[in-house]
């Protein structure tokens, strides 16, 4: 990877209450690619979002955005940056008292001077990039949850950010909305020229649009590489997760007694 | 034993560092700048918060006045004295009731509504959002929420309690048949504009002030789940109404407290 460096993540450790999230993982997101953080169910992909947009702050280590130490900005200039960045949330989190139009025009009026019938241009631009110019109108409640996605991805991006988060963009996705979802992040990738990181654990979907994976289990970086590499990859681990093989070194069972004696177990024993 | 006392120990400082975080919070949000999109955005929470809480502040305040003077007049016809209906109408409404009444109805309609709203927004993670959009959600959700509390219990107040009087004039007058005249002149004599109006009106911005930090506290701060938005929701009537009427008390002590 020689390409310059959008997100640098060093040594990064979290934990919640007792439980420790990351144990020193270190990430580097190339500027201009579309960047897969991958991992099972569980490994924290959310929370290391979150950490990216400073929205949590780490036990140890840093993240660097352009060169920027997130956590070490003030307010102000946390806000500042963020203005830099869309993230696409799991749940669309669009804002419900406002229509459709209006949630793609939020980070436009708030951020920029720009006169009414230029911000109508743009969101409809927007609008029209994700197939949905025609639900203008419709109110947040109204929409379907792939559509809702669609919304939020055109609110993500209204501003031309530098860098795009996607929160787990395919979970609970018809496979229609799928398709158009992963057709929509490639194209929007490669129209705006922007960096992208998308946390996902669908395997096929995310490895057909990454430039680069990263896979992430017991709060490290397990494996990273191209998505052929990847796919070869002779690791235990990462033939299973990469595979989605039932058994290997994840059980498929979580801890119990020998299975015989449980069944077997005289009345009166049972636990 | 060891494990009461830490148990306290732990409850101690989770309602120290709850106070601290709703003091920052308080701080952070009441102050700032007015802008045009702040004023508007505060004119439709003044009218969610405010408009839409006139209709329960109307009837309650319309019968509180009509049994106080139903109740008034039984105990002072008993010395003559039923003349002084007005008076004691006016000075229990301005003085007492139509602040603490009115802020009770207040937490009841407008909190709960507020606590629900936010902490909505906060499971649904739109507040999150905002913040990844750069925008502050102190400033842009609560902020003008705050402001709108703030004002609008005052001027509830108000309303409360001329419909208070004009409650007690239609039980005191127009049924049991006091003298209409000495109904408003022991009014006009008696009630003091800074005394009892200005002591009235800093209690309710007191109340306005408290009961709405709280409601729009317990909305940032909850846990957001069904069960954390619902807890929540609760805490903000229960907190508020106890806030009111132990502030009631001191603040009525301090007002009034030298007078005998």
């Amino acid at each position: 990877m020689d390409d310059p460096i959008m997100v640098e993540v060093e040594n990064l450790h979290f934990s919640r209450g007792n439980t420790e999230i990351f144990r020193g993982v270190d990430l580097q997101i190339p500027l201009g690619k579309i960047t897969a953080i991958m991992g099972p169910s569980g490994t924290g992909k959310t929370t290391l979002l979150k950490l990216i947009g400073g929205q949590l702050v780490p036990d140890q280590g840093q993240i660097l955005i352009d060169g920027q130490d997130v956590h070490k900005l003030s307010r102000r200039s946390l806000f500042k940056l963020r203005r830099r960045m869309g993230m696409l949330f799991q749940s669309g989190a669009l804002f419900s008292d406002l229509d459709v139009f209006e949630n793609v025009a939020f980070p436009l009026r708030v951020h920029t001077e720009l006169p009414n019938a230029m911000i109508r241009d743009i969101v409809l631009m927007k609008l029209q990039a994700v197939g949905l110019r025609g639900a203008r109108h419709l109110m947040p409640s109204e929409l379907s949850g792939g559509m809702a996605r669609r919304v939020a991805l055109a609110r993500a991006v209204a501003l031309d950010p530098d860098l795009v988060l996607y929160d787990e963009p395919f979970v609970g996705q018809d496979p229609i909305s799928m398709g158009v979802l992963v057709q929509l992040i490639k194209k929007v990738n490669q129209a705006l020229g922007l960096t992208a990181i998308v946390v996902s654990h669908d395997i096929k979907e995310t490895l057909s649009i990454a430039d680069y994976v990263y896979i992430i289990a017991d709060g490290k970086v397990m494996a990273h590489g191209t998505p052929q590499t990847l796919d070869v990859d002779d690791d235990a681990h990462v033939k299973q997760f990469v595979h989605g093989e039932p058994d290997g070194p994840v059980p498929f069972h979580y801890p119990a007694p020998d299975f015989f004696d449980d069944i077997l177990a005289p009345a009166g024993q049972f636990s | 034993m060891i494990d009461h006392i830490a148990l306290l120990g732990r409850a101690t400082l989770d309602t120290l560092s709850a106070i601290g975080r709703a003091g920052l919070f308080l701080v952070q949000s009441i102050f700032c700048l007015p802008s045009r999109e702040g004023f508007y955005l505060w004119v439709r929470q003044m009218h969610f918060v405010g408009v839409m809480s006139v209709a329960i502040v109307l009837v309650s305040g319309l019968f509180i006045g009509m049994v106080l003077a139903l109740q008034g007049y039984t105990i002072l016809v008993g010395f003559g004295a039923d003349e002084a209906l007005g008076q004691m109408v006016a000075l229990s409404l301005v003085r007492e009731l139509a602040p603490v009444v009115a802020a009770l109805l207040f937490a009841g309609r407008a909190g709960s509504a507020l606590t629900a709203e936010i902490g909505l927004m906060k499971a649904t993670e739109q507040l999150t959002s905002m913040e990844m959009i750069g925008v502050d959600p102190l400033r842009r959700i609560v902020a003008p929420r705050l402001w709108a509390g703030f004002v609008s219990l005052p001027i509830l107040t108000v309303i409360f309690g001329v419909v208070g009087i004009w409650g007690g004039y239609l039980v005191g007058v127009d049924w049991l048949g006091v003298y209409e005249g000495s109904y408003w002149s022991n009014m006009q004599d008696s009630v003091d504009f800074v005394d009892d109006v200005l002591n009235g009106m800093v209690k309710s911005l007191v109340f306005g002030l408290v009961v709405t930090w709280i409601a729009v506290f317990q909305g940032y701060d909850l846990i957001p789940t069904s069960e954390g938005i619902s807890r929540a929701t609760t805490r903000t009537v229960v907190y508020a109404s106890l806030a009111v009427l132990g502030l009631d008390f001191v603040l009525t002590a301090l007002m009034f407290g030298d007078l005998g």
